[in-house]
Parts: structure tokens; C-alpha cells; sequence
């Protein structure tokens, strides 16, 4: 088991170190080397899947990395449903996408470099996924932003990818700052960071942390905001749209930004406690998961507003990914994390079927993004066109399709703990059904707006057949059992059904929530239709007016940093240039070097070259020395 | 009656004296002279005046090894003003000048 | 008055005039002509110069005698008298025509190196005048060709054969140095 384990972690990286040292010139060679380590890995973590339930969960092996005194840090794996679930939806997308990538890239200069990045990728989010303690997941966690960096840099020729890939990078740092301070306070309380002591720890004392508890928790919660892109570091997202689509959908889709969600399941035992704040702090008064409901709840409103009124289609399915990771964050939120979970894989199937169907049309339109110039691929891109549509009805949550159940859990959840969450994720559902809508049948229903869409044809079959596979995931996700296999991770019992009974299952549950969210689906579907059906141009702008400006130019965010945070930066770090060049540089280094010059100038005026002059001072030097000796 | 003999008996010190007094002849002429074969001159007398100095050490010490010093000295002498000479030669040759002052390329 | 001069012991006095008449004379001799080597009042001439330079030596080498090293005595004849000196007067012949006696030294030069020597001069004197009188030589060793040839290759062997390496290295500069440059202005 701990042969398979180690392959999985390490298969990626192998592969990414055997591009650059050795295939850096063979594109092929390259691609053939990250695509079957990743199907290899995919293979493996089945394996393990079938392995580790025939043996039984939770499974942990850890080792010692380094000890020092009385400090010892280890590295260890723990394999348990929740890390299964995610290794399996990572390492399986992970393989459509690398071999979508194949085509995608096709004839791409630095095909091998970004394959390299795909490995290294896929190392790190394995290394996340399985790692049984919060520092070693820390380590992943950059690595992962590491990797994405390099990603959405990939076209570094060009400054927008090459500034997006720093704004993510740096956007990502601001966050991670408060996870590291987080996993500091952890340390230093709880002693361990390891999860299965850290579960054991915090059940035997919900109060082991004291007043820290609360602040704990909204400091790990800082590294999902930033790498989830929660409200407010949410910005970098949209502008990693710069990479190459592929790696959108694996990573800025599907897999990444999921872990986010991945760490709130994970170390859901932390963010459950009851608040508790330090004395002076006390007023704050609220605990870590409602912070966590809110803030995921505004993100999934603000992201789908934003989203109504883009024109690019992957920066609409980048709003649309903000806002169902607002849906995920959100469950954690109100003490489902089951149901994030849930979302998360359904998710990953759709979204990652959305943005291979977009990269489908924007290679069969010669890299045209805006959805304005696209329109009647029924008849020229029938599979892409088929397959996205099952990916946005999947998205919008149609019943028998997997994005309706999980979709539905969380809603139901919502409405359950508190109204005004339920009253926004019903209106983000029809908000998201909206936007969809727009998206569909501009780009693809009706006429063709542009040359190229009319001479467009149907991509190959390495690019569709990927599509094609998450579809059918896309479609059969719901009875999967997913829930079920959450819901015992977290010690819950299960009510067991059959695939009809799975069907009704919402609308027995919690008939006002399943009805209020398909009413919303059928609002959004119809006011889209009449809206957009055939459309030529956007009608809201006209209608709307300032407000839907403001949507377009995403509320004003980007301007708002730049003007208030970015601008207090710049001045500050103006003033330190002028402190380091004037009082550092200048009046102190300056004195000392201006000081040593001078001397050396005055010493220099006694080389005079003159021999004699030598002489005289040797034998003056002597006299002293002579006198000094003798009458001492 | 002390003073006029001691005066008479001639010790260490009145040799000493007198190398003292020649060696520091040899400086002034060595610190102030301009012309190089001068301050070569001046460069053999306080060797002489040591020699003076080391021969009264011998004798007053009764052993030969002074002397033998002296003999060393001498040679290295020859040698000295030999080199020194040649090189004095040689920028006459080259119709530089023989003043000290303006062999300056030692300047920085 | 004539009880201190009867008080002297004369036999002793006349016994030790003769010689300390010598060592005063040949003391004054050196010193005379070391300062007119270094700073003569009447002439700048470096021939004036090397001309005392000899008297000097020869005046050394007369105390040489006094101090019973007779054989110095002739080498420093020999040497200096006969090489040296002679050298240096060859060498003032042949660069004569450079020999322009320009002053241009400044008095500061003189008065600092003045000074100098003088500091050096009180400082050495006040050793020498400190001292504990030397026990007076009953018996001298003479300083003969055998006893030093004999010490020399024996005892100081090693710095014996450390100056003949010397000589012979001046003996190539030398001729390095007088050889006329072929490559550039040889006349």
C-alpha cells in the first residue's frame, strides 16, 4: 500500500523531471511522458481505492522528516473516504485533460515546458490531497500556486498572462500569509498538526485551543479565500483565464481551487468549534463557520452578477467557477461539508466539461474568446455543442443531472439553518441559470456573428472524446453514491436507495428548496431565451443602464485595490526607496565610504614616489621606535 | 686626575662615537642630497661607520666573529654599489636625469 | 694646582698618549671628511665627494689597525679604496655630461632631513653614553688572514657561501643592466 501511495505522489514529479532534463526538444515525447504518468497515476489511485475499502479506512502512514531536540516534523499520507474522493476526481480529470491537452497544444513551441507544469501540477495537488498533517499540505499548498504561476505564465511573451500570473501569485501569498500564521497558532496550542490528532485532541476538549479558537480558524480560512479565490481575494481568478484553457479547466476549475474546499472538509473539525475570541476581541462575537457561510454565500451572489454581463466565455466560466466555489465554501458554512464535497466533484465534472468545450470552440475559431462572434455551431461542432450543453444544464442544475442533487443538498442545508442564505443561493441559482443561458445561446444557438465561426469545424477526436467521457460523468454523477461515501466520512448514516428513489430523494426531503431551485432554473432558462434567443446585440446595457456597467466592470474591485491598497503600497514602498537611497545609502553608508575615501586620498598624498621621502619617514619611524624601546 | 685618564683610555664608547657620528652623517646625506651617486656615497659610509662599530665589538669583545660580520658586509657592499652603479649607467643612457627627485614612478 | 698635576699618575698617561693621540687624529680625519662626503660648504661636487668618501675609509681602516683587525684593515684598503671608490669615479666620468648641478632642493627637504639625522644622532649617542664602560683588553685577539679564513670556513660557512651566490647574481645583473639595449636607442 505503500509502494502504490509513494507511486502516486511521485509518478508526476519523475515525469516533470525527465521533461526538462531530457525531452525538452521533443514536444511528442514530452506530451506521451506527462499523459501516462497521470493515466498511470489514475490507475494506481483506483488500485488504492479498491485496496485501501477491502482493508478499511481511515489508513495513515507517517514518517519522520526531520527532528531537531524536541521538535520532530513528519511527513505521513492519510488515506481515508475524503482524501479517496478527491484523489480519484483529481488524478481521473487530470488524465481527460492532459490528453485534451495533447490536442490542444498541438504544435504550441514550448509544448514540453507545459507539460512539465502539468506534472509538477499534478504532484502537488496529490501531495495536498494525501498528505496527513497541516505543514505538509502547507508545502503542497505553494507548490500548487507554484505551478500555477508557471501555468497561467505560460504565454510569458505576453504581459497580460505574464502580470495575471503574478497577481495570482501574489494574491494567493496574501493569503497563505494567514494560513502559515494559523498552522504557527495550531502548532503552538495544540502541539501536533497532524489531523488525526488534531480530530482525536479536539473531540476529547472542544476547548483545547482557548481563546484562540475562533482567530484559528479565520486564519486557515485566509488560504481558502486566497487559494478557493473567496471575496475578497477573488480578483486573480478571472485573470488566470490568460492561461492555456486546458489548464483553466484542471486547474483553475476543477482541481486547484477546489482545494480550498478540500482543506475546510478536511480540517472541518477546527472550524466547527463554538467561538471563542481573545478578551479583547471579544465583541467580534461570531464564529469561524459563519464567517466562512457569509463570505462564501457574497462570493457565489457577486461572482454570478459579475458573470451576466461578460462577453468572454471563459471569464463568464470563471465567474460562474467563483461562484459555485462560493456554493462549496458556503456548505462547509452551514456545517455540510458533505454537501461541498459533493458539489466539488460534480462540479469538477461539469466545469472541467465547460472549459474543454470552450477551448473546443476557441481553437475551432482561431482563439476567438468573445461570445458575440461565435453563434450557430449546432450543425459545424455537433459534439462540442452537445457536450457543453449537458455541462450547462448540468451547471444550472436540471433535475436528473448530477449538478441538481448536489446543488439541491446545499440549498436544502441553507434554507434549514438560516433564510437569508437559502433566499441568496436560490437567487445565485437563477442567476446562474441566467448567465448560462446567455452564454449558450449566443455562442452557440442561432446564426453565425463572425467569418470564422461560419468556417468553423469540428476539433479532433483527442479533444472530443475527453469531452465526450466527462459528459456521461457529467450526466451520471448524481448516482454515485458520492453523498453516501461523504456522509460516513463524517460519521453519519446513510439512508440507502435505490437509483429512483435517489431521484425523488430532494423532493421528499426538503420539497421547498428542490421547488424554489427549479423554479429559479426555469425563470433563469426563460428570461435568457427571450432575452438572447437570436439576439444581436446585448439588450441589458440599454435596459439596465449604470447598474449593468457596473456588472461589466466587475463592481469596480480591480480600480478600488489599485486606487486604495496598491496605491498606499506604492507610496510606501516609495518612501522606503527614499529612506534606503537618502538616510541609509546616503547619510550613513555615504559618511562612512565618503569618510574612508577621504582618508585614503590624504594617506594617498604621502605615496609621493619619492624615494628620499621614503627614507625620511622610515628613519623618523626608527627614531620613535628606537626612543620608544629604549626608555620604556 | 679620573677625567684626563679616562679621556686618554680609549674604550668602546669612544668608537662608538665616532660610528655613531658618521653613520648619522650617512642619513643626512642620504635624506638630503639630490644626486644619486651622492646618496650612494652617502650609503657607504654608514656602512663603514657599522663596520667601525662591529670591529670595536670584536676587539673589545675578544672574538673574531665582528670581524667576520665585517667581511660580509664589505662584500655585500661591493655587490650594492656595483648594481646600483649599473642601474645609474643605464638611465644615463637612457638621458634621464640622476636626480632622485624626479624618479618618481614609485607615485601612485 | 701643582698638587693635581703632581697627583696624576704619568707613567700611565705617557703610556697611553701615543695611542690615544692616534685614535683622535684618525677620529678626526673621519669625521672631518664624512662631513665634507655629505654636506661640503666649498664644493657640490660629487668628485669633491667621493674624493673625501676615500679619506674616510682610509681613516677607518687606520682604526681598523688600532683595534688589531689587520686584516679589515687591508680589505677595506683594497676594496674600497681600490674598487669602490674608483667605481664610482669611473661612473661620475662617464655620465658626466648629465651631471647639471641644479638646485631645486627646498630647504624644507634640509631642515626635515637635518632634523632627522640629528634626532637619530641624540638618540644613538644617549645609548652610547649610558653604557657600562667595556673592561679594558689586556690581551687582544688579533684579527690575522688565518683566523678569520679559518672561522669563515668553518663557523659562518653557510652565509660565506650566501654572499659568493650574491656576488655571482650582481655579476649578471650588472651585465644585464650595462649591456646596451639592441632593441632600443644603443649608441
Amino acid at each position: 500500500m505503500t509502494n502504490i501511495l509513494l507511486a502516486i505522489l511521485f509518478l508526476p514529479i519523475l515525469s516533470a523531471a525527465a521533461i526538462t532534463l531530457f525531452t525538452l526538444r521533443r514536444p511528442t515525447v514530452s506530451a506521451g511522458i506527462s499523459i501516462g504518468s497521470c493515466c498511470l497515476t489514475f490507475i494506481l489511485s483506483v488500485l488504492l481505492y479498491r485496496g485501501a475499502v477491502s482493508q478499511g479506512l481511515p489508513l495513515e502512514i507517517s514518517f519522520t522528516w526531520l527532528s531537531v531536540g524536541a521538535l520532530s516534523v513528519e511527513l505521513g499520507f492519510l488515506v481515508d473516504r475524503l482524501s479517496l474522493l478527491m484523489l480519484l476526481v483529481v488524478t481521473g480529470i487530470g488524465s481527460l485533460i492532459h490528453i485534451y491537452s495533447r490536442g490542444y497544444m498541438q504544435g504550441d513551441p514550448s509544448n514540453s515546458r507545459y507539460f512539465a507544469g502539468l506534472s509538477i501540477f499534478m504532484f502537488s495537488m496529490t501531495g495536498i490531497i494525501l498528505a496527513n498533517n497541516l505543514l505538509m499540505i502547507f508545502v503542497f499548498w505553494e507548490m500548487v500556486g507554484l505551478s500555477s504561476y508557471l501555468l497561467i505564465g505560460f504565454w510569458m511573451t505576453k504581459p497580460s498572462a505574464a502580470d495575471a500570473g503574478k497577481k495570482a501569485f501574489l494574491c494567493n501569498r496574501i493569503g497563505d500569509t494567514g494560513f502559515l500564521l494559523g498552522i504557527i497558532i495550531l502548532w503552538g496550542t495544540l502541539g501536533t498538526l497532524g489531523f488525526s490528532q488534531i480530530n482525536s485532541l479536539l473531540a476529547a476538549n472542544p476547548a483545547a485551543l482557548g481563546s484562540w479558537t475562533t482567530l484559528v480558524g479565520l486564519l486557515l480560512f485566509c488560504g481558502v479565500v486566497g487559494k478557493s479565490a473567496q471575496f475578497p481575494l477573488h480578483v486573480w481568478l478571472p485573470d488566470a483565464m490568460e492561461g492555456p484553457t486546458p489548464v483553466s479547466a484542471l486547474i483553475h476549475a476543477a482541481t486547484m481551487v477546489a482545494a480550498g474546499v478540500y482543506l475546510l472538509a478536511r480540517a472541518f473539525a477546527i472550524f466547527s468549534l463554538p467561538a471563542a475570541w481573545p478578551e479583547s476581541l471579544a465583541w467580534f462575537n461570531f464564529s469561524a463557520l459563519e464567517a466562512v457561510a457569509f463570505t462564501g454565500a457574497l462570493t457565489a451572489l457577486l461572482a454570478a452578477l459579475i458573470a451576466v454581463q461578460q462577453n468572454d466565455i471563459k471569464r463568464i466560466l470563471a465567474y460562474s467557477t467563483l461562484s459555485q466555489l462560493g456554493y462549496m465554501v458556503m456548505a462547509v458554512g452551514i456545517a455540510y461539508p458533505v454537501a461541498g464535497m459533493y458539489h466539488l466533484t460534480t462540479h469538477a465534472f461539469f466545469k472541467a466539461l465547460l472549459f474543454l468545450g470552450a477551448g473546443s470552440v476557441i481553437v475551432a475559431l482561431h482563439h476567438e474568446q468573445n461570445i458575440w462572434k461565435m453563434g450557430g455551431l449546432l450543425k459545424r461542432m455537433p459534439i462540442t455543442f452537445f457536450t457543453f450543453l449537458v455541462g450547462t444544464l448540468a451547471l444550472c442544475g436540471v433535475p436528473p443531472l448530477s449538478g441538481f442533487f448536489s446543488k439541491d443538498a446545499i440549498i436544502a442545508q441553507a434554507f434549514s439553518k438560516s433564510t437569508c442564505l437559502g433566499t441568496i443561493s436560490v437567487g445565485v441559482a437563477f442567476l446562474t441559470t441566467f448567465y448560462m443561458g446567455r452564454l449558450f445561446f449566443v455562442a452557440f444557438m442561432g446564426k453565425a456573428r463572425s467569418q470564422s465561426a461560419e468556417k468553423s469545424q469540428e476539433t479532433p477526436p483527442v479533444m472530443t472524446y475527453p469531452l465526450i467521457l466527462l459528459a456521461i460523468a457529467a450526466v451520471f454523477a448524481g448516482f454515485w453514491n458520492v453523498d453516501t461515501w461523504m456522509m460516513r466520512h463524517y460519521g453519519l448514516e446513510p439512508e440507502s436507495a435505490g437509483w429512483f428513489a435517489k431521484l425523488l430523494y430532494p423532493f421528499e426531503h426538503a420539497p421547498m428548496a428542490a421547488l424554489l431551485s427549479l423554479a429559479a432554473v426555469a425563470c433563469g432558462a426563460v428570461l435568457a431565451y427571450k432575452l438572447y434567443y437570436n439576439a444581436k446585440q446585448d439588450v441589458l446595457p440599454s435596459q439596465l443602464g449604470s447598474v449593468a456597467r457596473w456588472l461589466k466592470d466587475k463592481f469596480y474591485l480591480d480600480e478600488l485595490y489599485e486606487n486604495t491598497l496598491i496605491w498606499c503600497q506604492d507610496k510606501f514602498a516609495l518612501v522606503c526607496d527614499k529612506f534606503d537611497r537618502w538616510i541609509i545609502g546616503g547619510a550613513l553608508v555615504g559618511t562612512v565610504y565618503h569618510g574612508v575615501e577621504l582618508i585614503g586620498r590624504l594617506w594617498r598624498l604621502s605615496q609621493t614616489g619619492s624615494v628620499q621621502t621614503y627614507a625620511a619617514i622610515f628613519v623618523f619611524g626608527f627614531v620613535v621606535l628606537a626612543y620608544w624601546v629604549v626608555n620604556w | 686626575m679620573e677625567t684626563f685618564e679616562s679621556f686618554l683610555t680609549i674604550g668602546l664608547g669612544h668608537y662608538l662615537t665616532v660610528s655613531v657620528i658618521l653613520f648619522c652623517l650617512g642619513v643626512l646625506g642620504l635624506l638630503t642630497r639630490r644626486n644619486l651617486i651622492v646618496v650612494y656615497m652617502s650609503l657607504e659610509l654608514m656602512l663603514n661607520a657599522a663596520n667601525l662599530a662591529l670591529v670595536a665589538f670584536s676587539y673589545f669583545n675578544k672574538s673574531l666573529d665582528g670581524q667576520v660580520v665585517v667581511m660580509l658586509v664589505v662584500t655585500i657592499a661591493a655587490a650594492e654599489v656595483a648594481v646600483g652603479l649599473a642601474l645609474i649607467v643605464s638611465l644615463a643612457r637612457k638621458k634621464l636625469p640622476v636626480w632622485v627627485n624626479d624618479l618618481n614612478k614609485l607615485k601612485y | 694646582m701643582w698638587e693635581t698635576l703632581t697627583n696624576y699618575n704619568w707613567e700611565n698617561i705617557f703610556s697611553l698618549l701615543p695611542g690615544a693621540l692616534v685614535f683622535y687624529v684618525l677620529a678626526g680625519l673621519a669625521i672631518l671628511f664624512g662631513i665634507l662626503v655629505v654636506a661640503n660648504p666649498f664644493s657640490r661636487s660629487p668628485i669633491n665627494s667621493g674624493l673625501s668618501l676615500l679619506a674616510t675609509v682610509l681613516s677607518l681602516a687606520g682604526m681598523s689597525v688600532l683595534l688589531h683587525a689587520y686584516f679589515l684593515a687591508a680589505v677595506q684598503v683594497i676594496v674600497y679604496a681600490g674598487a669602490v671608490l674608483i667605481l664610482f669615479i669611473f661612473v661620475l666620468m662617464l655620465s658626466r655630461k648629465e651631471m647639471k648641478m641644479v638646485f631645486t632642493s627646498t630647504r624644507i627637504r634640509y631642515a626635515v632631513g637635518t632634523v632627522i639625522a640629528l634626532a637619530l644622532a641624540c638618540l644613538l649617542l644617549s645609548i652610547v653614553f649610558q653604557m657600562p664602560a667595556a673592561a679594558p683588553v689586556k690581551e687582544a685577539v688579533d684579527g690575522t688572514v688565518p683566523a678569520i679564513g679559518r672561522l669563515l670556513v668553518t663557523e659562518y660557512l653557510v652565509p660565506f657561501e650566501a654572499i659568493s651566490v650574491l656576488l655571482l647574481a650582481a655579476i649578471v645583473g650588472v651585465v644585464h643592466l650595462s649591456k646596451p639595449n639592441t632593441k632600443g636607442e644603443s649608441k
